[in-house]
């Protein structure tokens, strides 16, 4: 496989909490990867680790063959400049327009005349169906709207990467087909490796090439749509066919009693 | 034995905090917008939230606090027949204390409470991430605009102060208690220097103006990213800002014009 993206032995934890134990994986060049699984896996987490927004305890992560946490500032920054990504909120500037907002990564890194940046801008508006909302700001627009507006920021310096943070949460049926279809169009159009973070099973397993499932701070199951649909692993058919009762617990671990008692929680 | 670990402990946190603090303004203020026309734009923008939208505040109070002193100095003043002094206590006390000091205070108030709220919301709806994963330094498109402009703003607000609460005094004194207006002006004139007055007021004036937007954008930046660790950023940024502000001033009046 040319993976785009490496991850080796990774370890990480947030206070006592291990969120990664010994997780490897790999995420195919020019393919549209899912990242699943149960909420609290750190999915997003994962994605802020690839951009290097947070550093691992052990193990390395390369992209494009740099091992992306040991890079100066100024090359992380060079590096960043190749990857969109797509935040669960949106993320837009609330002191930006909806032209400004996707005009911004255009003329912070080009050299693009203002007629080109505005010919580029109101094309990537027109590719998420908002060309026509380019005069409002963030405050206007839908959840959905601002999700659309994101993404064509998101792919406004044409990346070589494209992370996408739940795009489908939260979505209404019709916005949710529209983003599905998106996001095939963007992998279709361009060489891009995209890294599709969700829970939303039967939106992923559309569109993904390649599917990595966590659980339990590791890699449950990797593969093809196909490959993850017939796997007899528990963790992965229930998650897959969202059963409560199984190995992936639903309750969040309870504390002891006398943790109860400090808390005011018994009397 | 554990008293005093804990003592240890609690200074190094502090004295960590500090260096963290430090580097921070440091990384901030040598990375503004490599763009010219961009760098410009941004602390206009910068200038009119921080400073011009602070303007009322400084001028009502500087009004009210100029009258004040002139009715209670003239009260005091007046029973040694030395009335016509009003002027020069004024303006002494408004340049050397008053004006740079309780600007400082109404603009951690107004400004820096905003700043750090500005700054915390971007941080909480996750767009300073998204400048980062554009390749962007927030601490050059956010945070350097806005210091620097909070250290351009804050001594001009406080002369604007001072000479506001000197208009207020003068129409208190002159116009209704019926101080001699030639010498309430030459009084003044004769006892305030530019030096040790009036360039020492606005040196104290920087040193709060520094002080105060540091830890605004600092606890904006550092802040807890929810509703509640917004709210704490805010008044941690009120509370420091402002015992910043009275300690400095008394080390900074002690180096200027305490006579040891």
């Amino acid at each position: 496989m040319d993976a785009y993206i490496e991850v080796q032995g990774l370890q990480f934890s947030r206070a006592d909490r291990i969120i990664y134990d010994d997780v490897s994986l790999q995420i195919p060049r020019g393919k549209i990867t899912a990242v699943m699984g149960p909420s609290g896996t750190g999915k997003t987490t994962l994605l802020r680790l690839i951009a290097a927004q947070l550093a691992p305890d052990k193990g390395c992560i390369r992209v494009d063959g740099k091992e992306v946490h040991t890079l100066s500032r100024f090359n992380l920054y060079e590096l960043r400049k190749k990857m969109g990504m797509l935040f669960q909120s949106g993320a837009l500037f609330s002191d930006m327009s909806v032209f400004e907002n996707v005009a911004f990564p255009l003329e912070e890194h080009t050299k693009l005349s203002v007629d080109e940046i505005q010919v580029r801008v109101l094309e990537k508006l027109h590719s998420v169906g908002l060309k026509g909302a380019a005069a409002l700001m963030p405050a206007e627009l839908s959840g959905g709207m601002a999700r659309r507006v994101a993404l064509a920021r998101a792919i406004a310096l044409d990346p070589a990467l494209v992370m996408y943070d739940e795009p489908f949460t939260g979505q209404d049926p019709i916005s949710k087909g529209v983003l599905v279809e998106l996001i095939r169009q963007l992998n279709e159009q361009g060489d891009i490796t995209s890294v599709l973070v969700s829970h939303d099973v039967a939106e992923s397993l559309s569109i993904a090439d390649h599917v990595c499932i966590l659980a339990g701070g590791r890699v449950v199951a990797e593969g093809s749509p196909a490959q993850i649909l017939d796997s007899d692993d528990p963790r992965v058919q229930q998650f897959l066919k969202g059963e409560p009762d199984g190995p992936v617990p639903f309750h969040y671990p309870e504390v002891s009693a006398d943790d109860t008692k400090s808390l005011g929680g018994a009397q | 034995m554990n008293k005093v670990i804990g003592l240890g402990a609690s200074a190094l946190n502090w004295l960590e905090a500090v260096g963290k603090a430090g580097i921070f303004i440091f990384q901030s203020v040598f990375r503004l917008p490599v763009r010219l026309p961009e760098a410009i734009n941004l602390l206009i923008k910068q200038l009119y939230s921080v400073g011009v939208l602070s303007l009322v505040i400084v001028v009502v109070s500087g009004a009210f606090i100029g009258m004040v002193l002139s009715l209670q100095g003239y009260s005091i003043l007046a029973k040694f027949g030395s009335e016509d002094a009003v002027g020069q206590l004024l303006a002494l006390s408004l340049l050397r204390e008053l004006g740079p000091v309780v600007t400082a205070l109404l603009f951690a108030g107004r400004a820096g409470s905003s700043l750090t709220a500005e700054i915390g919301l971007m941080k909480a709806t996750e767009q300073l991430s998204s400048y980062e994963m554009m390749g962007v330094d927030p601490l050059r498109r956010v945070i350097a605009p806005r210091f620097i402009a909070g250290v351009i703003c804050m001594p001009i607000l406080s002369l604007i102060f001072s000479a506001v609460g000197i208009i207020g005094g003068l129409m208190v004194s002159v116009a209704w208690l019926g101080v001699h207006d030639g010498a309430f002006w030459s009084l003044m004139q004769q006892s305030v220097y530019f030096d040790t007055d009036i360039v020492n007021g606005l040196i104290k004036a920087v040193c709060f103006a520094i002080a105060v937007t540091w830890i605004a954008v600092y606890q904006g930046y550092e802040c807890v990213p929810t509703s509640e660790g917004i709210g704490k950023a805010t008044t941690r940024t009120v509370v420091l800002g402002s015992l910043a502000i009275l300690a400095l001033d008394f080390v900074l009046t002690a180096a200027m014009f305490g006579d040891f």
